[in-house]
């Protein structure tokens, strides 16, 4: 008789609890977000793409041209042109490849610049059908602020 | 003219009722789905439906739509004519206890002087629809969801009985209208609480609606009675489901909760439905709170529950209200 009544009231009791939890969540702020029309907010340590640092001062970018980014790289992804001018010492760049299908993102290349001249972008909108819409010429990327 | 003078009232009275039954019943489903899937949502911190119309509003309607659309699949081994019927059998008398239920004093198709006696009746016969469903679909699914309907109807129409007769027996009449009269001065809710809570628990179970969902239980079953129907026959068992709940939830309102009795709102002359509705809707609300909070039970335990707990205490209520009445 005793386990009868412990039963019930047990059983009641929790199904009580469980009703209070869900109202609760009712009135809860909701943790959807409405994709296209909403997007989260991007922690800084998030790793896009790799991308140029902009020199706010000059304009351009900081790359020396140096190629340490092009050995560093476990993946072989950066592909960097250069051009020697007349009457100019140093070699300046005239492209930057990154061929993103083959980066894991290790940061190595963000690692060994020594003038800072890359960084992770936040990028995370990236589908396309062909592997060559991931190939970027991060140059022409700092110029016309897309990729 | 002199025709139609001597027409009996009914003649008229009862098509005009049956379309706006008929019309409710749609417009209730609408409602209740799109409520269901927000109130799920928001219970799980989502957002629910919020593509189509404002805040997700057009969705049921799109929906409907679709089923239309779609193509309606017999099996090849099933039952054709039983599996045709079968569905509209789950609609019919889910549809017909509306013609007796008290909307407000003025608001009442037919005050029959059995009207809980025939609402009951028409309730049950649900189970049928569910069990030819199952049976005619040839289909294992389909079969054991049926069976389990029908050990879970047999084990819950009796505390459901018992419970609104101790209410009658307070009363001393089946009729609707007279139940809810006497409600005027105080709720039956409150005279018998034990009695509603054994009537509402039992009929969520009659309804089929989680906890006690086990004939169409997806894990189990796969969708259990109705696996095998498509398109606008299973719109009919969906729409027949939340029907069901519409009238479990009224008959709670009419015999429990003092039905369109309120204090007079500043819509005056139509306070008393808006009342009666305001209770329905409330009552239904409690049982999409009870689908999205409580997992559902074993087959045992459903049982168990019915013939250990819930059928000795209506009857013991029963009795104590039979020995209170006639002192
Ligand atoms: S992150 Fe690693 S793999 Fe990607 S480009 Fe830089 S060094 Fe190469
Ligand atoms: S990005 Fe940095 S490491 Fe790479 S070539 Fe330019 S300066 Fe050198």
């Amino acid at each position: 008789m005793k386990k009868y009544f412990g039963e019930l009231f047990t059983g009641a009791k929790s199904l009580i609890e469980g009703m209070i939890i869900t109202i609760k969540a009712f009135f809860s702020p909701v943790v959807t977000v409405q994709y296209p029309r909403e997007k989260n907010i991007i922690p800084d340590a998030y790793r896009g793409h790799v991308v140029m640092v902009l020199n706010e001062k000059t304009g351009e970018h900081k790359c020396i041209a140096c190629g340490t980014c092009e050995r560093a790289c476990p993946s072989n992804c950066f592909k960097i042109l250069t051009e020697k001018k007349e009457g100019e010492k140093k070699k300046t760049l005239t492209a930057f490849y990154l061929d993103f299908t083959k980066c894991s993102l290790c940061g190595i290349c963000v690692e060994s610049c020594p003038v800072g001249a890359i960084e992770y972008s936040n990028e995370y909108n990236l589908a396309g059908f062909t592997k060559e819409e991931f190939h970027y010429d991060l140059l022409k990327c700092l110029k016309e602020t897309s990729c | 003219m002199d025709f139609i003078a001597n027409l009996p009232p009914h003649f008229f009275r009862i098509p005009i009722a049956l379309t706006l039954v008929i019309s409710l019943v749609f417009i209730n489903a609408l409602i209740m789905v799109y409520l269901e899937r927000k109130i799920a949502g928001h219970m799980q911190f989502r957002l629910g439906p919020m593509e189509v119309g404002w805040h997700g509003l057009l969705q049921t309607a799109i929906d409907a739509v679709k089923l239309m659309s779609k193509q309606l699949i017999v099996p090849d081994k099933a039952h054709t004519r039983l599996f045709r019927i079968a569905p509209l059998l789950a609609f019919t008398p889910a549809v017909l206890p509306f013609a007796v239920m008290p909307f407000a004093p003025n608001l009442q198709a037919v005050d029959i002087n059995i009207g809980v006696i025939f609402i009951i009746a028409m309730a049950s016969l649900n189970v049928m629809a569910i069990f030819v469903a199952g049976w005619a679909s040839n289909n294992k699914y389909a079969l054991l969801g049926a069976m389990r309907s029908v050990s879970q109807n047999i084990a819950y129409e009796i505390p459901v009985l018992l419970s609104l007769l101790s209410a009658v027996f307070v009363v001393g009449s089946f009729s609707l209208g007279d139940i809810v009269g006497y409600q005027g001065k105080i709720w039956l809710f409150i005279v018998q609480p034990l009695a509603f809570l054994i009537y509402f628990v039992s009929s969520v179970a009659e309804t089929n609606r989680a906890p006690f969902d086990l004939p169409e239980a997806e894990s189990e079953l796969t969708a259990g009675f109705h696996t095998e129907y498509s398109g606008m026959a299973f719109a009919l068992f969906f729409l027949g489901e939340y029907t069901e709940m519409f009238v479990v939830s009224s008959i709670a309102t009419a015999v429990f909760l003092g039905g369109w009795h309120g204090f007079p709102l500043p819509f005056f002359e139509y306070s008393s439905v808006v009342w009666f509705l305001l209770k329905t809707y409330f009552l239904m609300f409690l049982m999409i709170w009870f689908r999205w909070t409580f997992p559902r039970v074993r087959f045992d335990q459903l049982l168990n529950f019915s013939w250990k707990y819930l059928i000795p205490f209506s009857l013991v209520n029963l009795l104590i209200t039979a020995v209170v009445v006639k002192l």
